[in-house]
């Protein structure tokens, strides 16, 4: 108990203290630059505080694109560390804090808060709904989000960081072998940011299935929004796995109880066991929504309905319930036995079965179509063989046998980074080009995107493809250096060259943000790609109540139809009703604080002062029961004059493309 | 809440907010059925690691173990009772029956601490073996959750008494319910798997 | 829905089942000479069936217009449960996990 204050920041190390002086004068910049601008008022009402989906969608984003920074500096660092045999840039100790961190952030923090916050700008907008079911929740699950991840990133240099990978095994996860308090910060770090996306999984089922346009069925649901709601379906499924994992992580390290640990019956697969039970399940939830982002994106540029929808929606189904079932092939060398080895084996590679029908459908509806190489075509167009390639080499390893050959080699991480750079990364990036005018009604640069593009893609492969050679000569994981006769130096080498080239390509990215808020045109049209799906239906940016009047959806890719039928931008101004709204609140801000701040009393293992910070949380809830706010109407009048802007805009409605 | 209210249904379904509340809550009753399986695998898995320490026949005590079963099988009947009486718009029978079922579920909670601070007396804590690792906090969070029932049905009386009954306290009325009796539907796989089996074997 | 019965029919007939089940557990599972696989069957099941009872009688799944959607939830949950316990059993009992 008690905390060692003068512990507390992690000194010593340059690097270390470079990046504490880097925090402290950005804080401080922040700060004086929103009180000289006069900024703080704009900031609680308008971010703080919103409840609108879009924008809370937006913050998501925001902190994807922080947390990309994060993690990838990380990748870098280790790529650097091993570009050479027995450099010393990082020592052991560091190189494990910086894959444990990498890992963790890379998946829960960047991957994660990209896809929701993709799903929260789209799909209310796609289903014609006005926001989602439970708004303040939604704020909520966002700043959990938001709370947790802070936790987990000032562990960097407050504390230590964990070190025992993004898997965290027992027992060197435990009080025994890792003493410190670097792995609190995962089990309730974690914890934190897990209950936010528990909510917003429930959020939006409920959403999808319950405010979705007249007319629209689920079998005439947009692929996006199918993929969203199974991916939340998972999330239910698995999150829950997840927290009491973490709670008796917790446990362990904290008050002695006999979980994982070696002595007293306690049982160190087991940990291995219900984190993977979790883990992957957690796969398919970043991977399912970025699906969906291609499916939307290849039948716009292809100018043709998505081929084969009915099997599309079969077999994300299908996933769902596999998903559940294939957990153990993490661990086959556990060797639980030629039984439960062979039953994994198998549901590992019957997945391979739905996903091939959707690589197949994809390629189905590109097939004949008038393709449009625009930015985010290309990521769509890249993914489909990369993507292969770490499906691939993902069914070598279900083989369980071969598994013992290829397990904790560079080879899998090779094929996991073939599976979610493709697979999530390239889906974040088509979706932000996609989607970006109508987030903020204007394009980003298709000309800096396919620099972007094309040095991304390029320094993936040259990174990634060398780490399977790598790992099939032996070269292990989470190894920080290797001997010079090994023979790996080669392709190590090339290796790190293909991380400088990658890393070019996400800084193109972010010029291309800064350059496209200075410089981009503004008058960008409600439907700039002659898209299909309802979200082109309305103003671009996105209007704060989202429809002046809901439409009426008759069939799949219902707005390419009513453009078809030329009904799009007719709006009978006697159509108009009142909208209702709910008001912002400031609740969810105030409990991720009070929830960050018994999350770090309890890292330092300091019992008395987090209880005494979880009475925060209490009167929190309380004050939510006790609140009867019921929102608002936008009155018809407002309604009218905020349409009359968008739909009247001079040459506003020429497409940009095609 | 939006405006459209449908007078022909129970209060508590009446506006289409309510009816998202209600199907949300049913949701996370599904992630609570993962959340309580995953213990039980838990237990399930180390039950029997009693690492030289107290198995289950040394400690459990039948008696006590039924008289909470029937506390709590009775308040979740009880609380079925306050919204049966609810949807006849008796005010006065919901708030009797439902201020019952919280006494039972205090009652409830009362024995299970005597129970826990036994076993401890007896040498049985949660740090003397994966047996009672597992065993508290599977009960440690079922207990957990009949607390922060009683706290939350304490706020809703509040509400209740302030407000009368209107499709919004009804609904939340209404989701209590379903909370509570999914602890009693909890509370019959604990005594099952846990209490009984243990005095089996 | 509720039926427009004056008296809570259904939930004194669910009490009254749950009672019985759980004693008929006690007995089963205290004074009956049978072993132990036999006895943890049919607690079990008895636990299954008061478990469906509260489900039904006491919550009403199947009410309201999202009573088949209540439905298909409960089914995946209790689909995914049993994946979690019997799975977790099976995997941390078999081969070298055992020892
Ligand atoms: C941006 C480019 C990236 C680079 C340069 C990179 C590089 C690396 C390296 C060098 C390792 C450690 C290899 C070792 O075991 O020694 C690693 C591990 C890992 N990476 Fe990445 N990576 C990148 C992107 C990603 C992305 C986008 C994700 C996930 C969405 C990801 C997830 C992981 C995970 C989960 C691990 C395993 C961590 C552990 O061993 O505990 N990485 N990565
Ligand atoms: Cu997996």
């Amino acid at each position: 108990m008690g905390i060692k204050w003068n512990e507390m920041l992690v000194g010593g190390d340059p690097l270390l203290v470079g990046s504490q002086i880097a925090i402290v004068l950005t804080v401080v910049a922040i700060v004086v630059g929103l009180t000289y601008f006069k900024k703080w008022g704009w900031l609680w009402r308008e971010w703080l505080t919103t409840v609108d989906h879009k924008k809370i969608g937006i913050m998501y984003i925001l902190s994807g694109v922080l947390m990309f920074f994060r993690g990838g500096m990380d990748g870098l660092l280790m790529k650097a560390q091993t570009a050479r045999p027995e450099m010393s840039f990082l020592d052991a100790q560091h190189y494990n804090e910086i894959f444990t961190t990498h890992g963790v952030i890379m998946i829960l923090f960047m991957a994660m808060p990209f896809l929701i916050g993709l799903m929260n700008v789209v799909v209310p907008l796609q289903i014609g709904a006005r926001d989602v079911a439970f708004p303040q929740l939604n704020a909520l699950s966002f700043w959990l989000f938001f709370s947790g991840a802070m936790l987990f990133n000032i562990s960097f240099v407050v504390g230590g960081s964990p070190d025992a990978g993004w898997t965290s095994y027992f027992p060197l996860a435990g009080k025994e072998f890792s003493p410190g308090i670097g792995n609190n910060y995962y089990a309730i770090a974690l914890q934190i940011a897990g209950l936010g996306t528990l909510m917003t999984g429930i959020n939006f089922i409920v959403t999808i299935l319950k405010m979705r346009a007249p007319g629209m069925t689920l079998m005439k649901m947009p692929m996006f929004t199918w993929t969203t709601l199974i991916t939340s379906i998972i999330i239910v499924a698995a999150f829950p796995i997840f927290t009491v994992a973490l709670a008796l992580m917790t446990f362990d390290r904290l008050y002695g109880t006999h979980f994982f640990t070696l002595s007293s019956g306690g049982s160190d697969m087991l940990w291995a066991n219900l984190f993977w039970l979790w883990g992957h399940p957690e796969v398919y939830i970043v991977i399912l929504p970025a699906f969906g982002i291609f499916s939307e994106v290849i039948a716009t540029f292809s100018r043709k309905t998505l081929y084969g929808y009915t099997s599309m929606v079969i077999s994300i189904v299908g996933i769902a319930f596999l998903s559940m079932i294939v957990w153990v092939h993490h661990f086959y060398t556990m060797d639980a036995g030629p039984a439960v080895n062979s039953f994994f084996s198998i549901t590992t590679m019957l997945i391979a079965v739905p996903t091939g029908v959707k690589i197949f459908n994809w390629l189905f509806t590109m097939r004949k179509g008038r393709i449009q190489f625009t930015t985010a075509m290309l990521w769509a167009l890249a993914f489909v063989p990369n993507f292969v390639i770490g499906g691939v080499t993902g069914v070598m390893l279900a083989m369980a046998a071969a598994d013992f050959q290829y397990h904790n080699t560079l080879f899998l991480v090779a094929h996991f980074h073939y599976v979610l750079i493709p697979g999530v990364v390239f889906a974040v990036f088509a979706g932000l080009y996609y989607w970006w005018p109508k987030m903020f009604g204007f394009m980003l640069n298709e000309k800096l995107g396919k620099y972007h593009f094309w040095l991304f893609t390029i320094g993936f492969n040259v990174t990634f493809m060398p780490m399977f050679f790598l790992g099939l000569k032996g070269a292990v994981r989470r190894a920080y250096t290797y001997s010079a006769e090994s023979g790996f130096a080669p392709l190590f080498l090339v290796s790190a060259i293909g991380s400088i080239i990658l890393a070019i390509g996400f800084a193109v990215f972010c010029y291309n943000i800064y350059w496209s808020f200075r410089y981009a045109k503004r008058n960008v049209s409600h439907d700039p790609w002659d898209a299909r799906t309802l979200e082109w239906m309305t103003a671009s940016p996105v209007q704060f109540y989202n429809f002046a009047v809901v439409p009426e959806v008759k069939q799949l890719d219902a707005f390419w139809h009513m453009k078809k039928r030329g009904e799009t931008l007719t709006l009978k101004e006697s159509d108009i009703k009142k909208i209702h709204m709910p008001s912002n609140s400031g609740l969810p801000f105030y409990m991720a604080v009070v929830f960050g701040i018994t999350g770090f009393f309890l890292v330092f293992e300091a019992h008395i002062a987090a209880a005494v910070a979880a009475i925060g949380i209490v009167v929190g809830l309380i004050i939510r029961s006790f609140d009867y706010n019921d929102g608002y109407y936008v009155s018809v009048d407002e309604i009218k004059q905020t349409e009359r802007t968008w739909r009247n805009v001079e040459g506003g409605t020429e497409n940009h493309v095609g | 809440m939006s405006a459209n209210v449908n007078h022909s249904l129970p209060l508590e379904y009446q506006t289409e907010q309510n009816r998202l509340n209600i199907l949300g809550f049913w949701i996370f009753l599904g992630a609570e059925i993962v959340l309580f399986a995953t213990l039980f695998a838990v237990y399930g898995v180390l039950g029997h690691r009693y690492a030289g320490g107290p198995t289950p026949s040394d400690i459990f005590k039948l008696n006590d173990v039924l008289i909470e079963t029937l506390l709590l099988l009775t308040s979740s009947f009880t609380c079925g009772l306050a919204v049966f009486f609810m949807r006849q718009r008796n005010m006065k029978q919901l708030l009797v029956w439902f201020v019952i079922t919280l006494l039972l579920g205090a009652g409830f909670l009362f024995m299970e601490i005597r129970e826990f601070i036994h076993y401890v007396h007896e040498g049985a804590t949660m740090q003397t073996s994966a047996f009672l690792s597992s065993f508290f906090v599977l009960l440690g969070t079922h207990g957990a959750h009949v607390t922060f029932g009683i706290i939350w049905a304490v706020m809703l009386i509040i509400q209740l008494l302030q407000r009368g009954l209107t499709p919004v306290t009804a609904r939340k009325m209404f989701i209590i319910s379903l909370y509570w009796h999914f602890l009693d539907v909890v509370w019959i796989f604990i005594f099952t798997f846990v209490y009984l089996k243990g005095m089996v074997g | 829905m509720e039926h427009k019965s004056k008296y809570p029919v259904s939930h004194v007939v669910g009490f009254l089942f749950s009672l019985i089940l759980t004693f008929v557990a006690v007995f089963v599972a205290l004074k009956m000479n049978v072993s132990y696989t036999i006895v943890m069957w049919i607690i079990g099941s008895l636990a299954i069936i008061q478990a469906g009872l509260q489900l039904f009688m006491f919550m009403h799944v199947t009410e309201g217009e999202d009573g088949k959607t209540n439905v298909i939830n409960m089914a995946y949950a209790v689909f995914v449960a049993i994946v979690i316990v019997a799975g977790s059993i099976w995997v941390l009992t078999s081969g070298h996990a055992a020892h």
